[in-house]
């Protein structure tokens, strides 16, 4: 079996130590909360900190708050089937809650946290490899080599973006609360990624996800459709979010939000501009979602080809559209 | 030899103590019970390979080449050896005899010495205190490779090579083995056709996937060297050890362990199960090797991808006059059990489908990727698949039913095939009647997206031949009884399958006590007789009969000293529930210990020589002792939109002969199933630029628990006139109908013809296309390749004699 590297692990008592220690060890450290992402990667040597910084037990990441105007706070350290079992939660974010429940397995969503599945890895099959196939194969860019083995023309790296949460979190408009060196400071999810599967989170030295802030639903109604090979287990191949404000079957509001196409979440407001103010009826999903697939550009590094990947992004964004539409609003408690 | 005579002895269809089917007759056969071992094996107790540990312990981590086709310069391995705790290193120079687990085979060294042939062929070995440092030093092995142009294609492989051959000597650039067979005549069959069809196929390679890796340990001590292994095969490792190591097979003992899985990836002698022997040698300590699952992959010798041509004609009313099936075979890197793997893609059509006349030309090339070997239905899963597809467009081109036009070709029982192999017991007819009961098949709904397939399939009970040749016995057993206890040995080797608890059973019944006191030591080459291995489904049927044959001398024994003992006679004596006749068993043990001293049976098992009738090159390939049939129903839904596939339900019908124990044949027949499914729509063994595409069990699919279908058995129970208590096969042949009847229900539910596996959203949207674009409804190979065949062997037919059994 593949083993773990030696490391030390340090176990701070608070955020703030936390992030003293992440900043003190700069490149060789790094955060870990359920390590679902972060230890295969370690053991196939994609990733090879010499210092792990604990995060799990702080009581200050695990909590979790509904405000009196609805909306919801989660602590970074959550577990996902902790989200799964919060039926308040569920009820009034049920796009978030369903993203929550498709990410990989029960066994890993019982161990992998909230602040995890959004800050996740990109991944590309030449990167999630062995040391071994990828000392075969030849180093990338993400591994600290010349060239990307996908695109060898290419200057960057285009390592997808595999979070199931983060297209709904920018869906609804949530924010990021982020510790650092600094103190806190608190910024929209979106800002969270940059389109580089190389370095796709934009966390300066030290700084750690601390909550998701998800805004009160205020009216809005919200989907997430995950495409994948099996029934469980796997990584998106697509993921479609849908945010939508639908008043006396007019649309009064809409985001969609594509995961699993680039290296961070892709939002396309141009897109669903055009729907506000329209009624949402079947034609209108059929061109958003056509619209979707045209410009979404899967490449050849994930499960199954990019050619089927990039004409099933037209499927599963009208699906979750329709999910979307037909969701129960939650009330203002 | 046996005499005929030996063999209406060894009949087993008359069973002491009741009547053949009366399901009250038997104390432990046909009664649905737990596995022997499962308490151990659900609380975790069982020790398998990677759980053995031995004080002083040096760990082997193997050095794998990165390249898939070089040559070898020079290895140094100054750096790596002068690393502290490492112990030795170890290259291929030091153990230059080839082996294989095929003797017309043997072109492997355990380390690559010469050249290597695949991105993961070992080339080098460490032994240090750990299993870190063992993997450090492996990195400072400097190897000089010069590059050669891989060969990654059958079509690649048929040409001329652009530096040199994989293997020196292959003839026709990197042809690996040819066959050419013709039974009967074909050309006249062609032209007395009213009908005749030709479709190309292919099915790609997968690997076994069993959940444990494999590992072995090696002590050698007093002149004798002990290997544990997670083998199948511990005859083979046997002899590959002695012949590696150059210790005679007495100075030899190979230990098989606890098994979590097999499905064939471990019948050959492997790399590492040779080196930690080597090692252990070298330093006097014992040294472990398990390999991680990236290197199970590179082991592999997992199903052969096949491109497959197959032409038949047929009559109006649907009666099939001649077949001619080509296969190409994409072997990788090394022989394994290839050639018999090119056989086998050939020998068991005629086993289905009674076949006037019959040629079969096989082609294996090898190319640089890992070598391809024996997977659960060894070469027969490709071409069952290409047949049941191929009858299915011959019915549609016929206006026939898929059945019926099967049901018209039906092999008897009791009769000799076109090739010569023997059918005895043959429920082909029920099982398709089950299924087809069961399914409603023929009362389907029609509708769009939805649809239902059909297949039937047949397997042997166990190779009729040896892997290599010789007139011993395939399966031999002792059986020690004494004031102690009853203990079985036999070579068998229970890799998951439950042949323990079968051996148990049997022995049970036969001493009318319960299969908990059966002690059974199994699968060790030093305590226990020759048993070939657990392949070609032959256990419960070779190792079964020999253990009844030990045991019901035994049980004579104890009821001769019994009857003694108590002043009756031993015809009235009964043997049940712990008793013999009025003794206790150890009661009658005693008897007997004290009228014979030390008691003791032994029992084997050979095929007997009728099983086949004609002698040609490649005839040791298809002949059994029994055939089982098994036929399938798979029901599933196809989005016309998005190409996926959602199997609802699997009926499938196995012709078991009897079920020895219910819980162990349903449980193999679900594993069939699954691995079908896995393989109709899943997995892969794929490359990229010489790389495998999926070295992990994340990237390379297979079905999860909540991908499984409800799956509804129907076992068919007409015992077989030889098989133990009429027992036959369940390990591979279920698995053989699934694959083809879920492209015939995806056909069903859309309309196109997918004729490749695995099937793919998009393989079926291209097929879609094509249909709305009006070209060919299909996704699949084109064209077969320019083979160079020989000349067709003409076999003679049967003589009429033989025919009529």
């Amino acid at each position: 079996m593949l083993r773990l590297p030696r490391f030390s692990y340090l176990r701070p008592a608070s955020v703030a130590e936390a992030v003293a220690m992440l900043a003190d060890h700069g490149d060789r450290s790094s955060v870990i909360a359920g390590g679902t992402d972060l230890l295969p990667k370690m053991k196939r040597r994609q990733v090879q900190p010499t210092v792990l910084v604990g995060i799990a037990h702080l009581e200050a990441l695990s909590h979790r708050e509904t405000t009196a105007s609805g909306a919801v706070e989660i602590g970074a350290s959550r577990t996902l089937t902790s989200v799964l079992k919060d039926a308040e939660l569920a009820h009034h974010q049920p796009g978030y809650a369903q993203a929550a429940g498709l990410v990989s397995s029960p066994a890993l969503r019982n161990t992998g946290t909230v602040g995890g599945n959004l800050c996740v890895d990109t991944r590309c099959n030449y990167y999630d490899m062995s040391e071994e196939w990828r000392t075969a194969s030849g180093s990338c860019l993400k591994t600290g080599g010349e060239l990307c083995r996908l695109a060898p023309s290419s200057p960057r790296c285009w390592a997808i973006s595999s979070s199931d949460t983060a297209p709904i979190a920018v869906a609804l408009g949530a924010t990021a609360v982020v510790a650092g060196p600094e103190g806190e400071r608190e910024v929209p999810v979106a800002s969270l990624y940059r389109d580089d599967g190389n370095a796709h989170l934009a966390l300066g030295r030290g700084e750690i996800l601390t909550r998701l802030r998800l805004p009160a639903p205020d009216g809005w109604r919200s989907s997430y459709v995950k495409l994948r090979r099996r029934s469980s287990m796997d990584f998106p191949l697509a993921g479609a979010a849908v945010a939508l404000k639908i008043d006396r079957g007019v649309v009064e509001g809409c985001r969609l939000v594509l995961g699993a196409v680039a290296s961070q979440p892709v939002e396309l407001s141009d897109l669903v501009h055009g729907l506000v103010g329209q009624p949402l009826d079947e034609e209108a999903i059929e061109e958003v979602a056509s619209g979707a697939s045209r410009l979404a550009k899967p490449l050849d590094n994930a499960d199954l080809s990019y050619v089927w990947r990039k004409r099933m992004v037209k499927e599963i964004v009208a699906r979750a559209f329709r999910q979307a539409a037909t969701s129960e609003v939650a009330a203002v408690p | 030899m046996s005499t005929s005579r030996e063999w209406v002895g060894r009949r087993l269809g008359t069973v002491p103590g009741g009547g053949e089917d009366g399901d009250g007759a038997f104390q432990v056969v046909g009664k649905a019970m737990p596995r022997v071992d499962a308490v151990s094996k659900v609380t975790g107790a069982t020790v398998y390979a990677d759980d053995l540990s031995f004080p002083g312990t040096l760990h082997c981590v193997l050095l794998r080449s990165p390249l898939p086709h070089a040559r070898i310069r020079c290895i140094d391995v100054q750096e790596a050896a002068g690393l502290p705790d490492v112990v030795a290193v170890l290259t291929g120079a030091a153990m230059p005899t080839r082996f294989g687990v095929s003797p017309s085979s043997e072109e492997e060294q355990a380390l690559a010495a010469d050249k290597v042939r695949y991105v993961g062929e070992p080339v080098a070995a460490v032994a240090a205190r750990d299993e870190a440092t063992a993997r450090e030093a492996c990195k400072m092995i400097q190897v000089d490779y010069e590059l050669l142009e891989p060969v990654t294609s059958i079509d690649q492989a048929l040409e001329v090579p652009m530096d040199e051959p994989i293997h020196a000597a292959s003839k026709d650039g990197n042809v690996h083995r040819l066959a050419s067979l013709e039974f009967g005549d074909v050309d006249e069959g062609f032209a007395a056709s009213d009908h005749v069809r030709e479709d190309v196929f292919f099915y790609e390679g997968s690997n076994h996937l069993a959940m444990e890796e494999h590992s072995a340990t090696a002590i050698f001590s007093d002149g004798q060297l002990t290997v544990w292994s997670s083998t199948q095969s511990p005859h083979s490792v046997h002899r590959a050890l002695s012949s590696v190591l150059g210790l005679p097979m007495r100075r030899v003992r190979v230990v098989a362990t606890p098994h979590g899985g097999g499905f064939g990836g471990k019948v050959d002698p492997c790399s590492h199960e040779i080196v930690v022997a080597k090692l252990a040698m070298i330093t006097g300590r014992p040294v472990k090797c398990t390999l991680t699952r990236e290197e199970v992959f590179y082991n592999h010798r997992g199903r052969h991808p096949v491109l497959m041509w197959v032409r038949t004609g047929v009559t109006q009313d649907g009666r099939i006059r001649a077949m001619h099936f080509r296969t190409a075979l994409d072997g990788g890197a090394h022989a394994s059990l290839g050639a018999a793997t090119t056989y086998y893609t050939g020998a068991l059509q005629p086993a289905t489908y009674d076949l006037p006349a019959y040629r079969f030309e096989g082609c294996r090339v090898f190319t640089n990727k890992a070598p391809c070997g024996p997977k659960r239905g060894h070469g027969t899963p490709q071409p069952r698949f290409a047949l049941e597809l191929h009858l299915d467009k011959l019915a549609e081109d016929l206006g026939m039913d898929p059945v019926e036009l099967r049901r018209r070709n039906y092999v008897r029982p009791n009769s000799r095939t076109v090739n010569g192999l023997r059918i005895t017991s043959c429920a082909i007819e029920k099982v398709t009647d089950e299924v087809l009961a069961a399914s409603g098949f023929s009362r389907r709904e029609r509708r769009d997206g939805h649809g239902q397939g059909f297949a039937v399939s047949a397997y042997l009970c166990g190779a009729g031949t040896p892997m290599y040749l010789n007139r011993m016995p395939h399966s031999e057993v002792s059986l020690k009884v004494d004031r102690g206890g009853v203990t079985v040995f036999c070579g068998a080797t229970d890799i998951g399958q439950g042949s323990d608890t079968v051996l148990a059973t049997l022995v049970a019944e036969e001493l009318g006590l319960e299969r908990g006191d059966v002690r059974l030591v199994t699968g060790d080459t030093g305590l226990t007789p020759v048993d070939l291995g657990s392949y070609s489904s032959r256990v419960t049927f070779m190792a079964g009969n020999a253990a009844i044959e030990a045991a019901r001398k035994m049980r004579a024994t104890l009821v001769a000293a019994a009857a003694e003992h108590s002043g009756s006679r031993p015809a009235e004596m009964t043997v049940a529930g712990g008793k013999i006749g009025p003794l206790s068993f150890e009661q009658a043990v005693a008897a007997a210990e004290e009228r014979y001293g030390t008691l003791g049976s032994v029992g084997s098992y050979a095929p007997p020589p009728s099983i086949s009738a004609s002698k040609y090159r490649g005839s040791a390939v298809g002949p059994s002792p029994a055939f089982s049939y098994s036929a399938a129903v798979v029901d599933l839904d196809a989005d016309r939109v998005s190409g996926e596939v959602r199997v609802n339900k699997v009926w499938i019908a196995h012709d078991i002969g009897r079920a020895l124990n219910p819980v162990l044949v349903r449980g193999q027949v679900e594993g069939g199933v699954y691995m079908g499914l896995g393989e109709a729509l899943m997995e892969a063994q794929a490359y990229r630029n010489g790389l495998l595409h999926h070295p992990s069990v994340l990237e390379y699919k297979t079905p999860l628990s909540s991908d499984m279908p409800e799956i509804e058995q129907l076992l068919v129970e007409q015992p077989d006139p030889e098989g133990p208590y009429g027992a036959k096969e369940v390990g591979q042949g279920p698995l053989l109908p699934v694959v083809p009847a879920v492209v015939s229900a995806i056909h069903d539910a859309l309309g196109v013809w997918v004729d490749e596996v695995p099937v793919t959203p998009e393989k079926i949207l291209r097929a879609l296309d094509a249909h709305a674009k009006g070209s060919d409804p299909r996704t699949g190979p084109r064209s077969f390749p320019e083979i160079p065949y020989p000349p067709c062997e003409k076999v003679a037919l049967p003589d009429a004699a033989s025919a009529t059994l």
